[in-house]
């Protein structure tokens, strides 16, 4: 009996690192070439831009709205970054540039949802098309190439760690921390939850959005660094989609479109069950055509189950009243 | 076959989870008559109407029109029988137009299938014509007054051809002058020998339009007579009834300084309130549905605005601008909505009752878990909250668990004046009493409480002044001498003609 119950809350509660290590080890068996240090570590570095821009989703999510533009403010942030460091060759300097210049399209974002109540899917569609629109103006539609000292931020490794996934670690641990044990993190729950009880519990609901945007506008100017750096250069036209591949990720891992619910290691899971899958589709040779059909139909499965754990969560309620009327 | 009622309705039963929402109700409606249905909030009225338009089933009982014995499945086939409401909280689509809203749902099609808007078009002014209004068919309802909209629900109810017209409360949102035509209307409908069941517990309505009242009380017909026979005293009394009195656990309490003065408060839907509230008081605002309690609260707590007054607590002037400056304040409010401005669903028990102190449990920028547990345990147990773990999901408990878990989230605030909107409703007997218990502990910890509330002997046995709102004002206020169903329903339907 009780673990029975044991065993449905580690379901409930864990169930996405289940399906985690059930992939990790059909991979290993299905392919020999999966389970090599340097295919996983591969796999971790592919995965970090769309897993950093997944936590900034996370909170965006959690508190009831999304980010459709990351993907483009990260190409403007990443392009004016490089040149920033072609000008100046100071890394720090191109380094706090992309945070600044993501940040404040971010800020834009907030504004657009707190002050003039636009809805997020809007607002971020708007800013998604004007990022994107002013990285190509920038840059005239070319790429900047020769980026020198700049690689090291996505090509470069601290202890024998890549440096991409040093901060992947760390934007993830700053996720986890704030949803963990922060006002800020209860703040956004509760508006995911019920906004409208949140602010009668004298939460200032405007504020939190501003703050998560802000958050969210500094992992992507993170991203972009990394992103510019992989690809050996400012491409303004980089990063297409990914946006999405954030958004995957974090609806794999658990966070729920209607709000409230998520968390940061359910995220990196979901991140990784996307790399997983990729990796092993590519290495045994699986049409590419066909892969991105498997990657949808995971995102529809993702969605039906956290339908169905909603509406298991409703009926055991119903069960509970029932139970009650009884006595 | 002479004098068959239109409408008869023979011992009609519903229960819902836990009570007993109707028994035994018998109720005609005659040809060319108006019949008024009156009762407090929660008679039972509201249920009845709701079975005769078919949205409920009745669990027992006859429904005949015409002689006939019929089943009203749902609100279609109501209407194919003739029924149409009008329901006191319109639902309507503010982008249609006149004659769009006359006609969805129910649209003419011409040869090849098609909705035929020239047909519209045409039905519409006819029926325009027919009943003497002024609009355009291509105006849209955004643009249209509420007693406008009230008229165009009753000319859809013409439109159908429908015999028997209910209206709920349609007074509610409409002027003194729009009251004139709305009556006018019904008059023509009558003479016009529709049949019209009206719900209201306006006295001077009542007695304006009615052939015949029945008076509801707890689910059951009090009684029935034609309008001569009837006076307002009586059917006041009738309506209030006297129950037995409910075994309210009131404690005398010392009473002391005074926690909250609110001078001339004026906002969007009151003004000029003024009232004071002192430690260990528990006062009631009673009044009608509409009548602007919930408004004063909402302002005074910060959740809206208002125009102009002054709020002292504690002696001290206070600008509430926000929640957050009246929790700062030490005042909170536990929301009638319970599901709507209460509870986050999804988060668990503890996530819930910490929402309004978080701050309290942060140790360094670091969450301290174990300080919070114990805090949230410490107060589910002082509210009695019953729930598996407080790691359940809210969602999970009861509603008088949920308000229990409310409470204990602003108690954690140590509150020095505590608004209750409805704290009572939509929960089961058991826990309305505990929920009394735990106010009047309050009230002896020196908290001033302020007690929103429809049911009457909950005002009456909990309170220790009642303060009568009716129009956004404060029409009376009564000490614990003066308290009786009678008075307090005097001051609220009086002061609305």
């Amino acid at each position: 009996m009780d673990i029975k119950k044991l065993w449905s809350e580690i379901k409930s509660k864990y169930s996405i690192f289940l399906v985690l290590a059930v992939l990790f080890v059909v991979s290993w068996i299905a392919n020999e070439n999966f389970m090599s240090v340097k295919n996983l570590s591969n796999i971790s570095i592919q995965i970090t831009v769309a897993t950093i821009l997944a936590f900034g989703q996370t909170i965006l999510i959690i508190c009831g709205m999304l980010d459709l533009s990351s993907a483009s403010v990260l190409a403007l942030a990443g392009v004016l970054s490089v040149s920033t460091y072609i000008s100046t060759e100071s890394l720090l300097l191109a380094f706090l540039v992309a945070i600044a210049a993501s940040v404040a399209c971010n800020i834009i974002n907030g504004l657009m949802i707190t002050k003039f109540k636009a809805p997020p899917f809007i607002a971020t569609l708007a800013m998604m098309t004007m990022a994107r629109g002013a990285a190509l103006l920038y840059t005239n539609g070319q790429n900047i190439y020769q980026i020198g000292r700049y690689v090291k931020f996505g090509q470069g490794s601290i202890l024998g760690v890549p440096t991409p996934i040093i901060f992947m670690l760390g934007t993830l641990v700053v996720t986890w921390y704030i949803l963990k044990h922060t006002v800020l993190g209860r703040s956004v729950y509760a508006i995911g939850g019920n906004e409208e009880a949140a602010n009668a519990s004298g939460i200032d609901v405007n504020k939190v959005k501003m703050k998560a945007f802000i958050i969210n506008g500094i992992f992507v100017g993170i991203a972009g660094v990394i992103f510019m750096s992989r690809v050996n250069g400012g491409m303004p036209n980089g990063a297409v989609g990914y946006e999405f591949k954030a958004l995957t990720a974090a609806v794999i891992g658990g966070t729920s479109f209607t709000g409230g619910i998520g968390t940061s290691l359910g995220t990196l899971a979901g991140s990784f069950i996307v790399g997983f899958l990729d990796n092993i589709m590519v290495l045994s040779g699986v049409n590419s055509y066909l892969q991105q059909i498997v990657r949808g139909a995971i995102i529809a499965l993702a969605v039906i189950y956290d339908i169905f754990a909603k509406t298991k969560r409703t009926k055991a309620k119903l069960g509970n009243i029932e139970a009650k009327n009884k006595v | 076959m002479e004098n068959v009622s239109r409408l008869k309705l023979i011992n009609i039963e519903k229960s819902f989870p836990g009570v007993k929402a109707l028994s035994n109700v018998n109720f005609n409606a005659d040809k060319g008559t108006v019949h008024v249905l009156c009762g407090e909030n929660g008679a039972g009225k509201s249920t009845l109407m709701k079975i005769i338009n078919g949205i409920y089933q009745p669990d027992g009982g006859q429904i005949f029109i015409n002689g006939q014995e019929v089943k009203v499945q749902n609100p279609i086939a109501a209407r194919k029988l003739g029924i149409s409401m009008i329901f006191q909280e319109l639902n309507y689509i503010p982008e249609m137009t006149i004659e769009e809203s006359l006609f969805v749902g129910n649209w003419p099609r011409n040869a090849v299938g098609n909705v035929d808007w020239s047909e519209i078009r045409k039905r519409t002014l006819e029926l325009l014509k027919k009943e003497n209004l002024n609009y355009s068919p291509e105006t849209k309802l955004k643009e249209l007054t509420v007693s406008d909209i009230q008229m165009l629900e009753i000319l859809k109810a013409v439109s159908y051809d429908s015999d028997i017209i209910i209206m709920d409360e349609p007074t509610s949102s409409i002027t003194n002058k729009e009251v004139e035509v709305l009556f006018d209307k019904i008059n023509a409908l009558r003479s016009r020998g529709k049949s019209i069941i009206y719900i209201s517990h306006k006295m001077d309505e009542i007695f304006k339009i009615a052939d015949r009242i029945t008076v509801f009380r707890d689910g059951v017909v009090v009684d029935s007579r034609p309008k001569d026979e009837y006076d307002m005293e009586t059917v006041i009394a009738q309506m209030v009834g006297r129950r037995l009195e409910n075994n309210f656990p009131k404690q005398e309490v010392a009473i002391g300084s005074k926690v909250l003065e609110v001078k001339a408060l004026s906002g969007e839907a009151f003004s000029d309130i003024s009232f004071h509230l002192r430690q260990g008081e528990i006062i009631g605002f009673s009044g009608l549905m509409g009548a602007g309690r919930t408004e004063i609260m909402r302002a005074l707590f910060g959740l809206d605005q208002y125009r102009s007054g002054e709020i002292y607590i504690n002696g001290e002037k206070a600008a509430i601008k926000n929640v957050k400056s009246s929790i700062q304040r030490k005042m909170v409010m536990l929301s009638e909505d319970r599901r709507r401005f209460g509870i986050i669903p999804v988060r668990s028990v503890r996530e819930n009752v910490s929402l309004t102190s978080i701050k309290k449990f942060i140790n360094g920028g670091r969450l301290h878990a174990k300080k919070e547990i114990d805090t949230v345990n410490e107060y589910c147990k002082r509210m009695n909250v019953k729930t598996p773990s407080i790691e359940t999901s809210i969602e999970a408990l009861s509603g008088g668990n949920q308000q229990k878990v409310i409470l204990a989230k602003w108690m954690v605030t140590d509150p020095d004046v505590l608004i209750l909107d409805e704290p009572t409703r939509g929960i089961d007997v058991g826990a309305k009493y505990e929920i009394y218990k735990l106010v009047t502990e309050l009230a002896s910890q020196k908290k001033g409480i302020i007690m929103v509330s429809s049911e009457l002997p909950e005002l009456i046995g909990m309170c220790d002044r009642i303060y009568v709102v009716a129009k956004g004002r404060i029409v009376g206020e009564l000490n614990r001498n003066e308290f009786s169903q009678e008075n307090i329903m005097r001051y609220a339907t009086e002061a609305v003609s």
